[in-house]
């Protein structure tokens, strides 16, 4: 061995004995999420709204629907923690916007579970299969693009009823195709790859390709799809409560407490201002945190 | 272009096919029917009604006939409203929502590629942030926030105009409800103009023309504008759908005895005939919307081979 060859060998060693950290795909995206500060903010404010739907009912002295008989419609005020108000029947502003939101995040949290489902395995399968199965299977979503949503929501609301697991599926069923379209069009690209061809050359069985190799490329692009499904569900979740058409009183949800407000909003405007916040702010939230998960996780930027 | 249309056309056709079957199935298998009331009304009376209503028939027949009176242009008739058909009630509040959303939908166009044009041009200037203000309020206010404010504001606070309500297509009633839908159309056209012009100045057929010599007036507008409306033009489709929900809440809010108005009555009413006719009707007037917008882009866009 002559000494070149001794000091390549040293200086590979000496690389090698550096612990470099490595740094999977996740990270790099956790980090670049981390360093977008409107999407960070977002974030915490999102948990911090969660976090009070989820406890605030179980902590504050009020239940959403018992009437406190001496304070009726009063302003908001620290008087027996009624610190939103009381609307004209004396139930609490804060617990009723609390639980609202607990409805309002649940559906949008199930009805995002299901679209989303649904969308990775149409947009899948349509991809895997190609040919005319894929042509027609893109068809239909075209076709469900094209049609008024809301109205065929509300006929199925006024069909099947307004059960809360109803809800959710109607608002399901439409929520689903941006999902279907980019999981077929990712599913075509990661089908010609290299990796793939090679996995196959090699004899690895479909369904191992499948959940080794082209669901973990599949996820980054999910991953952002479902955050940006959230605040779109929970807007059509409360569209449908203003109109009267979710869930059923006394249960209450962020739409029908706007509704119910801005019908009194010149005699108590903080029965429309405090729901109306709580559902502007959290859309706005799951806005930003869609674009920083877009940002962070965008298979182009890597 | 003759053959594109119509097969564009004939794609169509599924689409309304589908829906029109997916809906009168989902119909019909709900329990009950329309004359099942607390009042005992006799056999022969009820064989009657049954057989006007063809009721009597086996169902693939019922469904048949009522295809045919749909070709025909007849919505059956209304479940709850007596004496009225659902062609009547449509008549009646199909003005109201045209009216509306038509003149909504022109104002937003103008003013929406108008912003975002001088938005694109004037990057970074107050006109430009003003422009990003309205689509982010736009995009995080539901219409049916962004309604109670323009009424808290317009109609009590300032007493400036009507809160709600319909006076025969007197104007003052119809300013809100326009505003609050050109509102959110703006915000999202504005956005999608000035985001694909600044795409397009940045290319470097832009810059050629520059280097040419060319007036910028010449090289925005002869240039630069047509491929720059193509983002624009085929968000319109979407943005006719998203449209029809805030139209439907507009409606509501501001009880206009338009469309959505008597789609939401109905769908509290149960009247089922009702909202499977309406929304056989919206379909097609939406699905029709598209089709213009999917021709239109194609007359537009040099790329498209037809």
């Amino acid at each position: 061995m002559n000494r070149k060859q001794v000091a390549l060998a040293q200086s590979i060693e000496a690389i090698t004995e550096v612990p470099l950290p490595g740094r999977s795909p996740w990270m790099d995206a956790r980090m670049r999420f981390m360093r977008n500060r409107a999407a960070v903010i977002s974030l915490v404010l999102l948990s911090i709204i969660t976090l009070l739907c989820v406890l605030g009912p179980m902590v504050l002295p009020h239940s959403y629907d018992s009437t406190d008989w001496e304070l009726m419609g009063i302003a908001p005020t620290w008087a027996a923690w009624h610190l939103f108000g009381t609307d004209e029947l004396g139930r609490d502003l804060l617990v009723r916007t609390l639980i609202g939101g607990r409805i309002s995040l649940v559906v949008g949290l199930l009805a995002t579970l299901v679209s989303v489902s649904m969308g990775i395995l149409w947009g899948a399968t349509a991809g895997f299969m190609g040919g005319k199965v894929d042509a027609f299977m893109m068809r239909v979503v075209d076709m469900l693009y094209a049609i008024p949503y809301l109205l065929i929501a509300i006929l199925m609301v006024t069909i099947l009823g307004r059960e809360f697991y109803l809800v959710v599926l109607t608002i399901s069923a439409f929520s689903w195709m941006d999902m279907a379209r980019v999981v077929r069009g990712q599913t075509l690209s990661i089908k010609s790859k290299e990796f793939v061809e090679a996995a196959r050359a090699i004899g690895v069985p479909t369904w191992r390709i499948i959940f080794q190799h082209v669901v973990p490329n599949l996820l980054g692009i999910v991953v952002i799809y479902t955050s940006i499904t959230v605040p779109g569900v929970i807007l059509t979740e409360s569209v449908l409560s203003f109109l009267g058409l979710g869930v059923q009183e006394p249960m209450t949800s962020w739409g029908v407490l706007i509704h119910d407000g801005a019908n009194v909003m010149s005699a108590s405007p903080w029965l429309i201002l405090f729901p109306a916040a709580a559902l502007s702010i959290t859309l706005y939230c799951a806005n930003f945190i869609g674009d920083g998960m877009r940002d962070a996780l965008d298979p182009k930027d890597r | 272009m003759w053959s594109y249309t119509l097969r564009r056309i004939l794609a169509t056709l599924p689409t309304v096919l589908a829906v029109i079957t997916i809906c009168y199935f989902m119909l019909h298998a709900t329990p009950g029917g329309p004359f099942d009331t607390e009042r005992k009304v006799s056999a022969a009376v009820l064989a009657n009604l049954q057989a006007k209503y063809h009721l009597d028939m086996p169902l693939w027949q019922q469904y048949l006939y009522y295809l045919n009176s749909l070709l025909h242009g007849d919505l059956g008739a209304s479940f709850r409203y007596a004496d009225w058909s659902v062609n009547d009630l449509v008549a009646k509040a199909l003005p109201v929502s045209l009216v509306i959303g038509g003149t909504a939908m022109l104002i937003s166009m103008l003013i929406g590629t108008a912003l975002g044009v001088f938005a694109a041009l004037r990057q970074n200037s107050h006109l430009d942030h003003f422009v990003m203000l309205i689509g982010n309020i736009g995009s995080a206010f539901p219409s049916f926030v962004i309604g109670p404010v323009l009424v808290l504001v317009f109609a009590i606070w300032l007493q400036w105009l009507p809160s709600g309500g319909w006076n025969d297509f007197d104007v003052r009633y119809m300013v809100l409800p326009i505003a609050l839908l050109t509102f959110i159309n703006v915000a999202t056209i504005g956005r999608v103009m000035r985001g694909s012009l600044i795409e397009v100045l940045n290319s470097n057929f832009i810059r050629t023309a520059r280097a040419k010599g060319l007036p910028v007036r010449t090289v925005i507008l002869r240039h630069a504008m047509r491929p720059a409306l193509l983002p624009v033009v085929s968000v319109l489709g979407p943005l006719a759908i998203s449209s029809i929900t805030a139209a439907v809440v507009t409606e509501t809010w501001f009880s206009l005895p338009g469309l959505g108005k008597l789609i939401v009555n109905g769908a509290s009413n149960r009247d089922y005939t009702l909202v499977l006719g309406l929304v056989i009707l919206v379909t097609v007037l939406a699905v029709t919307l598209n089709l213009l917008v999917d021709l239109a882009y194609a007359l537009l866009d040099p790329k498209i081979r037809y």
